[in-house]
This record gives C-alpha cells, sequence and structure tokens, in this order.
C-alpha cells in the first residue's frame, strides 16, 4: 500500500543528487542508459555507413551477420547496426516527448485539482477518470489511426492518454502539503494562487513526478515501438525500431537477425529504465520505511 | 452510506464514465480533418458519390444528433458497417470476440498460477537472493516487446524444436477432419464440451505460444502486486504468532499471509485483463489469431473508421465493466474496502 507521502524532518524540498542513493542494480542500468545514449548521439562515429542508416540503399540484401555488417542487412542492404542506432536516436526521442507532453499537461493540472479542490478537482478528476477508462495503448492505436502517420501526430496519440497519472501523482503530493503552515502563510500575506503553485508547491511535485518518468520513459518506449510495429509509427525511410521489426517479420525466421537485433535493443533500453526507475523508487521505499520504523507503532 | 447505495453510485459513475467515452470516441472520429464520407465512397469517389455518402451516413445533421444516432444505434448493438468489406461491424466483433476471450482467460490462467506463487515465494525472505532475482525477473518480463518476443518464441519452439504449431487457431487436417462446432466461439472450450478430443489437442496446442506471449507481462505484474501485499502483511503479529507456533513456512506463507493479500492479487486480475485487452492487438497481429485485436489491426491499416471505433468502444466498455467487478469483489471480500 502506497503511503501518503513521506515524513520529513524539515519542511522542504529534497536536493536532487539524493535521489543517486542507488543500489548496484540502478547504477548499473545509470550507466547502460548512459552507454546508449553516447552511442546515439555519435551514431555517425559508430558506423561506417551513416547514410545507410538514414535511410540510403545499400548493395548487399538480406546478408547475415559478417564483420563486414556485424548485425547483417536488411532487405534494402542497409547495415542493421546502422539502422539500429539511428532508430535509437528516434526511439528515444519519441519517448522523451511523450512522457513530457505527459508531464506538461498532467502536472500543472494535478496542481490545480489539488491547490483549489472543490468543483475544480471534481471536474479534472472525473476527467482523468475517463481518460484512464481507456484500455492502455488501445487509445493510442485509436489516436494515431485517426491522426495520421507522422512524429508529432505519434506523440499526441500516446501523450493524450498518459497524462492522467501524472495529474494523480501532482494531486495527491499537492493535498500532502496543501494545509502546511507554510503555504497558509503565503495565502494570508495575500501571495497570489498562481505563484504559490509555481514556488511553494511545485517543488514538492517535482521529486515523484521526475521518478514516476523514469520509469514511463521504458514503457514510452514499447509503446512507441509497438504502434510503429504496427504500422503507426513514421513513414520509411525513417529508421525505427518498432518499424524495422515489421519489415523483418516477412524474412522471419529465415533472416533471424533481421527481427532479433532491433528487438534485442528495445528490451535493453526499455529494461535499462525500468530497472534505474524502480531501484530509484526502491530505495525511497527502503528510506521511507527505515524512516518510520523508528516510530512507535 | 450504504453499501447499497455506494453500490449504486458506483455503478453510476461507471455509466456516466462510458458514456464520456463514447463521447470522446464519437468527437474524436468527427473532429479530425479526415472526411468519413470520402473514406466511405472510397479512393477514386467522385465528388457527388462523396455528397451522398455524406448523406447516407448523417454527417450533414448537426453533431448533436450525428451523437445521439450513434449512441442509440450502439445501445442497440449496432455499429453500422465496416467501410472496408462492408460487413455489420457488430456481427463481426460477435464472430472474434470469443477468440480473443480465449486468449485472455488463457493468458490470465497462467499469469496467476505462475505469478502469485513466485510472489508468495519472493516474500518469503524480504530483500534475500531469490527476492532480488525475482524482482529482477519481473522488470524484465515488464520489458519485453511482446511482438518481438513471439516470433523468438516461433523460431524456439516452431522451427527448431518443431514442438509448437506457427500460427492459427486450429490447423487444416483439423479443419477438415474433425471441425469444431461453434458452441461459444472459444475453439478448445468448444472441442471440450463436444468432446472432439482430437480438435482439443489441436486447439490447445495453438493457444500455448500467444498465451505464453500475452501473459508475460501480466506474470510480472501478478508476482510484484504479490510480493507487494504479501511484504506488508508478513511483518504483521498474527504472522509473527504464527511462526511462533512453530507453523511450517510454506503453511504461513500459503495458508495465513496469502489469504490476507488476496485484495491486492484481485487488482492485479483487474490489471491484467486491462493489459491483455491491449495486448492482445500485438499478440494476434503475430499468430494470425482470428480475434478483435487482428480485425482492429486490419482495420487501421484500411482506415476503417467505424470498426476502429466500435472496437474501442467495446474493448472500454468490457475494461471499465471487469474493474467495476474487481472493486465489488474487493468491497465484499474485504469489509475495509469502501466502495466510493
Amino acid at each position: 500500500m502506497r503511503h501518503a507521502a513521506p515524513t520529513h524532518r524539515r519542511p522542504g524540498p529534497r536536493p536532487i543528487l539524493s535521489l543517486w542513493g542507488l543500489d548496484r542494480v540502478g547504477t548499473l542500468s545509470f550507466v547502460v542508459i548512459a552507454v546508449i545514449l553516447g552511442c546515439i548521439a555519435l551514431a555517425p562515429f559508430l558506423t561506417g555507413y551513416p547514410e545507410q542508416g538514414l535511410g540510403t540503399p545499400g548493395p548487399d540484401r538480406l546478408v547475415a551477420p559478417s564483420s563486414e555488417h556485424i548485425m547483417g542487412t536488411d532487405r534494402l542492404g542497409r547495415d542493421l547496426w546502422a539502422r539500429i542506432l539511428y532508430g535509437g536516436r528516434l526511439s528515444v526521442l519519441l519517448a522523451v516527448l511523450v512522457v513530457s507532453l505527459a508531464v506538461i499537461i498532467g502536472t500543472p493540472l494535478g496542481i490545480i485539482a489539488g491547490y483549489f479542490g472543490g468543483w475544480v478537482d471534481e471536474v479534472i478528476m472525473r476527467v482523468v477518470d475517463v481518460f484512464l477508462a481507456f484500455p492502455p495503448l488501445l487509445l493510442a492505436i485509436f489516436l494515431s489511426a485517426l491522426l495520421g502517420p507522422g512524429l508529432l501526430n505519434l506523440v499526441l496519440a500516446i501523450g493524450l492518454g498518459w497524462w492522467p497519472w501524472y495529474t494523480r501523482i501532482a494531486r495527491a503530493q499537492v493535498l500532502s502539503y496543501r494545509q502546511r503552515p507554510f503555504v497558509e502563510a503565503a495565502e494570508f500575506m495575500g501571495v497570489h494562487p498562481v505563484t504559490i503553485m509555481r514556488r511553494h508547491l511545485l517543488p514538492f511535485v517535482g521529486t515523484p513526478v521526475m521518478i514516476q518518468s523514469t520509469l514511463d520513459l521504458g514503457s514510452a518506449i514499447l509503446t512507441v515501438a509497438a504502434l510503429s510495429f504496427l504500422g503507426l509509427g513514421l513513414p520509411p525511410p525513417t529508421p525505427d525500431w518498432g518499424q524495422i521489426i515489421s519489415e523483418g517479420r516477412v524474412y522471419f525466421p529465415d533472416r533471424w537477425w533481421y527481427v532479433t537485433f532491433p528487438g534485442l535493443a528495445i528490451f535493453t533500453v526499455a529494461l535499462a529504465f525500468n530497472l534505474l526507475g524502480d531501484s530509484i523508487r526502491h530505495s525511497r521505499e527502503s528510506e521511507h520505511s527505515r524512516a518510520t520504523n523508528h516510530e512507535p507503532s | 452510506m450504504g453499501t447499497l447505495s455506494a453500490l449504486l453510485r458506483r455503478l453510476l459513475m461507471t455509466l456516466v464514465v462510458i458514456v464520456c467515452v463514447s463521447i470522446i470516441t464519437f468527437l474524436a472520429t468527427r473532429l479530425l480533418p479526415t472526411d468519413p464520407a470520402a473514406l466511405y465512397a472510397g479512393p477514386r469517389a467522385s465528388a457527388e458519390k462523396i455528397d451522398a455518402a455524406r448523406l447516407a451516413l448523417g454527417l450533414d445533421k448537426p453533431l448533436v444528433s450525428q451523437y445521439l444516432t450513434f449512441a442509440g444505434d450502439a445501445l442497440r448493438g449496432d455499429f453500422g458497417v465496416s467501410f472496408r468489406t462492408r460487413q455489420p461491424i457488430s456481427a463481426d466483433i460477435a464472430r472474434f470476440l470469443p477468440a480473443t476471450l480465449e486468449l485472455i482467460v488463457a493468458a490470465m490462467f497462467l499469469a496467476l498460477v505462475i505469478g502469485i506463487p513466485l510472489g508468495v515465494i519472493a516474500a518469503a525472505r524480504p530483500e534475500g537472493k531469490l527476492d532480488q532475482v525475482l524482482r529482477l525477473f519481473a522488470i524484465s518480463l515488464a520489458s519485453i516487446p511482446g511482438f518481438w518476443v513471439a516470433m523468438i518464441l516461433q523460431l524456439v519452439f516452431f522451427k527448431w524444436l518443431n514442438w509448437l504449431p506457427l500460427s492459427g487457431r486450429v490447423s487444416t487436417e483439423t479443419m477438415l477432419f474433425s471441425p469444431i462446432e461453434s458452441i461459444t466461439g472459444m475453439g478448445t472450450v468448444d472441442a471440450l464440451i463436444t468432446r472432439n478430443w482430437v480438435a482439443f489437442r489441436d486447439a490447445f496446442a495453438h493457444l500455448i505460444l500467444p498465451a505464453l506471449t500475452l501473459s508475460l507481462y501480466p506474470i510480472g505484474l501478478a508476482l510484484r502486486m504479490t510480493r507487494g501485499a504479501m511484504g506488508a502483511v508478513m511483518s504483521e503479529r498474527h504472522i509473527t504468532t504464527a511462526r511462533a507456533m512453530g507453523l511450517s513456512q510454506s503453511t504461513i506463507l500459503f495458508r495465513f499471509a496469502l489469504k490476507n493479500a488476496i485484495v491486492p492479487v484481485l487488482t492485479v486480475l483487474g490489471l491484467t485483463f486491462a493489459f491483455s485487452l491491449t495486448g492482445a492487438v500485438l499478440v494476434e497481429v503475430i499468430f494470425d489469431w482470428p480475434g478483435l485485436g487482428a480485425y482492429v489491426t486490419a482495420a487501421i491499416l484500411a482506415v476503417d473508421f467505424p470498426v476502429i471505433m466500435a472496437v474501442t468502444l467495446v474493448g472500454t466498455v468490457i475494461y471499465v465493466g471487469i474493474n467495476f467487478l474487481v472493486d465489488l469483489a474487493q468491497a465484499m471480500l474485504d469489509p475495509r474496502v469502501r466502495l466510493s
């Protein structure tokens, strides 16, 4: 069961650095993420076929992995390693955009709902209920089918179903700080509600939202891959992991590399983000239980 | 507030949510730039034909009356005809839904019989080696792209080992020589009812890989939820008492602790269903499983609006309904849970 809020000794936002009280798994996944980000940033230097990574066909089609093409080539003779590197840029970019959109829509709504309460809260939370009533992914499939292909449409389609989670987190957090003296003092002094929400409440919302967004990046990468596998992603020749798998499906299982490597890429990145998010949450929870165990029950 | 009035309130809220969902689904198809009339008339239709289609579909009427027509028809189970096949959508859904349900039920079964015991085992020694390994295992299951692992399973169990069929619901031989009489629409169940053992074996073999793929995420979910709920229960006093009385670890874990952790486990059931509902879309595509997911994917590629809309709506209603039932069951099992 979730506890409403960690008991802090002193009221004040937790410094961000204390997030890194990670365990071994968390640290390792952080390193893996750093390496992956480095690889996709340096993509042009890590492959001999940067132009193939972006879509130019190559001479040798469907070649098995060799020293020349470590992951083989695809149906247009493009080096698969290059495709995956460049596809990684898109996957990570899309995931970050999706989560950012969800945070940008969801967090302010949650703060507003929690701060004002009453009918404002009621209206916002009922809208949240309706959006959460859609089975996950189904809304994204529905919207992206309607919006058509394209980078922004894909981000919109997924993000529009994602924000309610952040509204819930932000609202719960604000509710637990709403009645604190420093908020009430600010109100007495006639500080504008917007300033109170931004200066006094937002800092407390930041940490849980950050943890959740780390966890969500993994799922976002999986969702993006799933949609582009279904043909709802970006049109070719844009490199995209889900789409490479969907192309390779025709040649599977004879050309096993075509599907295997992009799948491993998705799995690795999603796993690294999920482990990092989980270990951040884990370390905070055990910190919390240590804090509460000292109190007489 | 009495239980009955709380129940009614909850039911009412569920209905309101369903109405809102139908409004959103409807508005989304009407407000977006794509013109349904042009899609209905076909790619090479003349302007007159498109106008005729607009009249036929009632798109010239005000939005409110369009919505009321749509909702009224939907309530009567009429979702119109598919743009692509011109077949009534309701009949299609009735035909494809059982296959999807069969798959989901099988996946849920796997998730419960694998996930819950593993969660209990993990809770036996909190923060122990096994607990950590199982935590990693659960997170890995949540990070695997289902559509990819489905292909890997096909590679291993069909191509290499040749133990299980590649895709589909039954093999051609079964269809020709011992066809399954359709009663519920769920292949394995129908074969069982009609004592068609040859077909049952075949249908069952076809069910294994898709159900396994679909169950991976829910197994991890069930594991983690059970582990979490057990963790809270294990530190309670009656468990300490049971230990002091010298009861065996397995008795404590499965007989006493799991009973107290049953409510979160029920939540798992609801969540599992939810994820299976959408996970089924991808799994059905890979395994050529003739269910709603394969149906809606074909509709997506053909921009077949009414089908996409109907499946979204039906899926959401099922999802909301299941969540309602889960809440209800929780309130009945645990007096501390209140419906509100």
